[in-house]
């Protein structure tokens, strides 16, 4: 048994959040930043581009606009949260995929159960007139 | 004396044992982070109460009829300015700017309270009009998602608050650098989770 | 002034609240007054309620579970009892009355008994089994409980301060909306449940990050022990899982306050929607009641039988396999409200791949005790119990999972009995092995063996009577909640569960003889060596109890079973002393913000349950305050001197001697 002070550590984990800052200069980093906001703002801007246009086709707009979501999301988790493939940041991005898993799940679960559920049944403003 | 980020480049992680209890920043940053996560949950559950009472205004106008794109679109602006902002901040505090983290943090809070103005000032418009959140089933989802939201982001406000107050009168302590570092972690998430609620709600709604 | 608080809501006119309430009022004051009497009340401040550490706050998890066990115990006796008298006759409780019973007994049961027994167990062993100090958040976890705490205490105030909810344990719209449940019955089952359910998802944050981040050198992932697995699983479920039911009581609780929509019958509210998300809640909550029973059965089964756990990779497998899985079954629990046949079918489908990994579990603790010098004590008993009670209980399910069987049975008494049966042969009796088996390293000596198997036996026999009736009862017909019906067929097998459920009493009553007897005993009964079972895992390497700091040093771990590693190189090596350096250590410092917190949010829940709007942002504003004072402090940690480390670890060095003397003289 050695003595258990924190003199050990873990040395190959990020904080979520964190960068890997070996040395990166405060320009490098806002930079970095900056690369993330000009990204998003470019998604952002397609999106309501998207939404509002007539130069897409209608049916694809939907998918146009999540999947712009998606990048955007995508944009923020690596510029602003600094999420990397690193093994550094293995158990963080271990963590978010069981989070997305989950709201998936719940999201694509709920939406398909109540679709077959509303399918099935009647409005409920329908059985509460055959009530009275 | 402890480094802001502890990593260490020069031991691979393969093939070696667990070192030991991971530093506080590590700790805290974790526990955070699945909080973020676990709220993304509960955000999830809205969205899908949203998605299946999206139909049902019983009468009463639709998203089509109510959303105003350039306020949303403003709003967004207003929003992921101050994401970029809180990053500024978050480079002031690793490198102990008293300065730079108090004004970048200012001006994260002056965009997010101008986030919520054009937000409640929607709202209320939208009581007005007779479409507030008893009118359906469709607005009190809307309501609540989009509320739900703008509670956190008020809570952030204040949370942001303390913050600059406790820099102000402690300092860069670790443990305040370590909320600090939480903040920020909220901070994005809130505008990760607007970015669904604008397409979602507001691009996808206006569509129909 | 009061909103809609007055003197009416106390149920003057209705003896049993009344005289219940009455007992329970004498007997906290009596409780009260001998502690301020004798002097206790500095110590309890100091040790316990502002405590933060990880061992005391599970102590008091588990003190709260058990009382609660006795008040829904005593609903579930008053239910049988009504039963079992009801044929053709009213029995002794009026339908507005027993449907609260109902209500309050699965509320009581799942929200302050399961949980907190669960989460203190957790609590109490999880750092130790690491080799580490105390969880990621000590603070945090104090908080946790306590608003654990007022949820429950909320609960109970409904008894006799207004009413409490009558739509059963789930609060299913449109019944649970304020057209058709106008009382304050809703109101105090919805806010005790969301400010609990806050307590419950900071214990689960709390503990995913111990067991990610917050482990002794060499404490691979594949080298901790199994309870510390299936608490990984446990709190990744309470992290996902709890946020949809603060969504869905919250939108509930607006359709009650602000009059919104979501799942009203007008204006297109959709009540399945309520259903949905409940149940996309509720079936990831029955497994984090159970899989920290599976830990505990692993590690019980594994140290009662002398050997190491069999097949520990695929248990592992099997842990984190039912945690994915238990998100994808949720709709097996309203097969019979309008889905159509091929969504019934893929969730039948995969509900029954689910029984799968816990039957890899099932032979893995079977070929455990295969071959093993097994030791037949109390915690081994309800281990058995539970592996034969739990696979009756799981093989119903598998049945109830078949979709058409479901349409049947949806309801009935089979699922009452199916349900009962999973979770007081799975969670509860591994509750009671686990409070069996680490009872004395939390407090120095063991529990009475011969009334701990007294109250095994009249439990185990109590069961089968009281449940195995239910099941013939949903066969033949019988519904759940029934306050009377007038079938005779039905009335001898009520008569039987309600024999069973006198049974249990007695059980019960052993287990209070057992721990009043054992107190009084204790002096025979002291565990003298920390390691009364001849355990496997790093708790049993401290001393009983063991210090706030619990170890002088942290262990540094090579392989499984650590800490019996630990035995057998000592052993080999015995004589060498090496002459350790004992340094400062610092353990965080006690802190009232979680008692003061759960004060406030109690304030906040009473407000709001009777619209006190005043009160409630008192409430409000009280929270807020104490979390801004609890960020301010300067200190939050103590620290203990070297010397004072050095003589509290002499007794565990004492120890140790004993133990290697021990192993010496087998």
């Amino acid at each position: 048994m050695t003595n258990g002070h924190e003199q050990a550590f873990n040395g190959t984990d990020l904080a979520p959040g964190d960068e890997h800052v070996g040395g990166g200069s405060i320009a490098l980093r806002v930079v970095g930043y900056l690369t993330g906001l000009g990204l998003a703002i470019l998604l952002t801007a397609t999106s309501f581009f998207v939404a509002g246009t007539d130069l897409v086709w209608e049916p694809s707009i939907p998918v146009a606009l999540v999947v712009l979501a998606i990048a955007q999301m995508g944009v923020h988790l690596v510029f602003f949260l600094h999420m990397t493939t690193g093994a550094d940041n293995t158990n963080n991005v271990l963590a978010l995929a069981f989070g997305v898993l989950i709201v998936m799940l719940v999201m694509g679960g709920s939406l398909w159960i109540m679709a077959n559920l509303n399918h099935n049944m009647m409005p409920m403003d329908q059985i509460m007139q055959m009530q009275r | 004396m402890s480094t802001i980020a502890l990593t260490d480049t020069h031991h691979g992680s393969a093939g070696r044992d667990w070192g030991g209890p991971a530093p506080k920043r590590i700790v805290t940053g974790y526990g955070f982070w699945i909080f973020i996560l676990s709220d993304m949950i509960m955000f999830s559950a809205f969205f899908a109460t949203y998605a299946v009472l999206l139909g049902q205004t019983a009468g009463g106008p639709s998203g089509h009829d109510l959303f105003n794109l350039r306020n949303v679109a403003i709003e967004t602006a207003f929003l992921l300015a101050s994401s970029f902002t809180c990053g500024m901040a978050s480079i002031a505090a690793d490198f102990r700017n008293k300065v730079w983290f108090q004004s970048a943090m200012a001006v994260t809070c002056a965009f997010g309270l101008a986030f919520l103005t054009i937000e409640g000032r929607e709202f209320a418009d939208l009581v007005a009009r007779g479409a507030g959140p008893t009118r359906s089933a469709f607005s009190s989802a809307f309501f609540t998602l989009v509320g739900c939201h703008g509670l956190h982001v008020s809570a952030g406000i204040l949370w942001l608050l303390t913050m600059m107050a406790q820099v102000f009168t402690k300092g860069f302590r670790p443990d305040i650098q370590r909320r600090i570092l939480c903040f920020a972690l909220f901070w994005h998430a809130l505008d990760i989770i607007w970015i669904a609620v604008f397409t979602v709600v507001y691009l996808l709604g206006s569509a129909q | 002034m009061l909103g809609k608080l007055t003197w009416d809501a106390i149920p003057f006119d209705q003896p049993i609240p009344m005289i219940a309430s009455g007992v329970v009022a004498l007997g906290i004051l009596a409780m009260l007054g001998w502690v301020v009497i004798r002097g206790h009340l500095p110590y309890l401040w100091r040790e316990w309620i502002t405590s933060v550490d990880h061992k005391r706050i599970g102590v008091m998890y588990t003190l709260l579970a058990m009382v609660m066990l006795l008040r829904g115990f005593a609903d579930a006796l008053m239910m049988r009892m009504q039963q079992s008298i009801a044929f053709h006759s009213q029995g002794f409780l009026p339908p507005e009355h027993y449907d609260q019973i109902f209500s309050a007994h699965g509320t009581i049961m799942i929200f302050f008994v399961a949980m907190p027994f669960m989460i203190g167990l957790m609590n109490f062993v999880v750092p130790l089994q690491l080799g580490v100090r105390d969880v990621a958040f000590p603070t945090l976890n104090s908080v946790g409980f306590w608003l654990t705490a007022t949820g429950a205490l909320l609960v109970n105030i409904s008894l006799v301060i207004g009413e409490f909810a009558r739509n059963g344990w789930l609060p299913y719209p449109p019944l649970s909306e304020l057209a058709y449940s106008p009382g304050v019955g809703v109101d105090y089952y919805l806010w005790s449940l969301e400010i609990s359910g806050v307590g419950t998802l900071v214990a689960g944050i709390n503990l995913v990050t111990t067991v990610l981040k917050v482990r002794t050198k060499g404490m691979n992932y594949l080298r901790m022990p199994m309870f510390c697995w299936t608490t990984l699983a446990t709190n990744l479920l309470i992290v996902a899982a709890f946020p949809i039911l603060t969504a869905t009581l919250a939108m509930l609780l607006l359709d009650r306050y602000l009059g919104f929509h979501f799942f009203t019958n007008e204006a297109g509210g959709n009540v399945m929607m309520f259903v949905n998300l409940i149940w996309a809640w509720g079936h990831p909550e029955v497994y984090i009641l159970v899989l920290p029973a599976f830990g505990i059965f692993s590690e019980v089964i594994s140290t009662f039988s002398g050997k190491p756990l069999f097949g520990y990779r695929s248990m592992v497998a099997a842990t984190m396999a039912i945690c994915i899985l238990s998100f994808m079954v949720w709709l097996h629990h309203f097969f019979t409200m309008g889905a159509g046949a091929d969504v019934n079918a893929i969730f039948g489908i995969a509900t029954m791949i689910i029984a799968v990994p816990t039957g890899v579990k099932v032979f893995n603790w079977l070929f455990t005790m295969y071959g093993g010098r097994v030791q037949f004590q109390t915690p081994l008993l309800w281990s058995l119990g539970f592996m034969v009670t739990f696979i009756i209980g799981g093989m119903t399910g598998v049945l109830m999972a078949v979709p058409p069987v479901a349409f049947v049975l949806h309801n009935s008494l089979f699922l009452v009995a199916h349900f009962h049966n999973v979770i007081i042969g799975g969670v509860l009796f591994g509750a009671f092995a686990g409070y069996t088996y680490w009872f004395p390293k939390a407090f120095g000596f063991k529990l009475h063996e011969g009334l701990g198997r007294a109250a095994f036996w009249c439990w185990l026999i109590g069961f089968y009577v009281a449940f195995m009736p239910l099941y013939v009862l949903g066969l033949l017909g019988m519904t759940r909640r029934m306050q009377h019906y007038d079938v005779a067929q039905w009335h001898p097998w009520l008569i039987v569960a309600a024999s069973g459920a006198t049974l249990i009493m007695c059980g019960i009553a052993f287990q209070i003889a057992q721990l009043a007897v054992s107190i009084r005993q204790r002096a025979q009964l002291r565990d003298e060596t920390g390691d009364p079972w001849d355990g496997r895992s790093l708790e049993w390497a401290t001393t009983s109890p063991p210090p706030a700091f619990n170890f002088a040093f942290l262990p540094e771990v090579s392989g499984e079973d650590a800490f019996w590693q630990f035995k057998k190189r000592a052993a080999e090596q015995s004589g060498s002393e090496e002459k350790p350096e004992y340094r400062a250590i610092e353990i965080p410092r006690n802190s009232p913000t979680g008692f003061v917190c759960a004060f406030f949010a109690t304030v906040m829940g009473f407000a709001l349950i009777w619209h006190i709007w005043w009160m409630v942002a008192v409430g409000a504003i009280g929270a807020f305050v104490t979390f801004v004072v609890f960020a301010w402090r300067d200190h939050d940690e103590d620290t203990i001197p070297a010397d004072e480390v050095a003589r509290i670890d002499r007794r565990h060095r004492a120890q140790r001697h004993a133990i290697l003397s021990r192993e010496a003289a087998e």
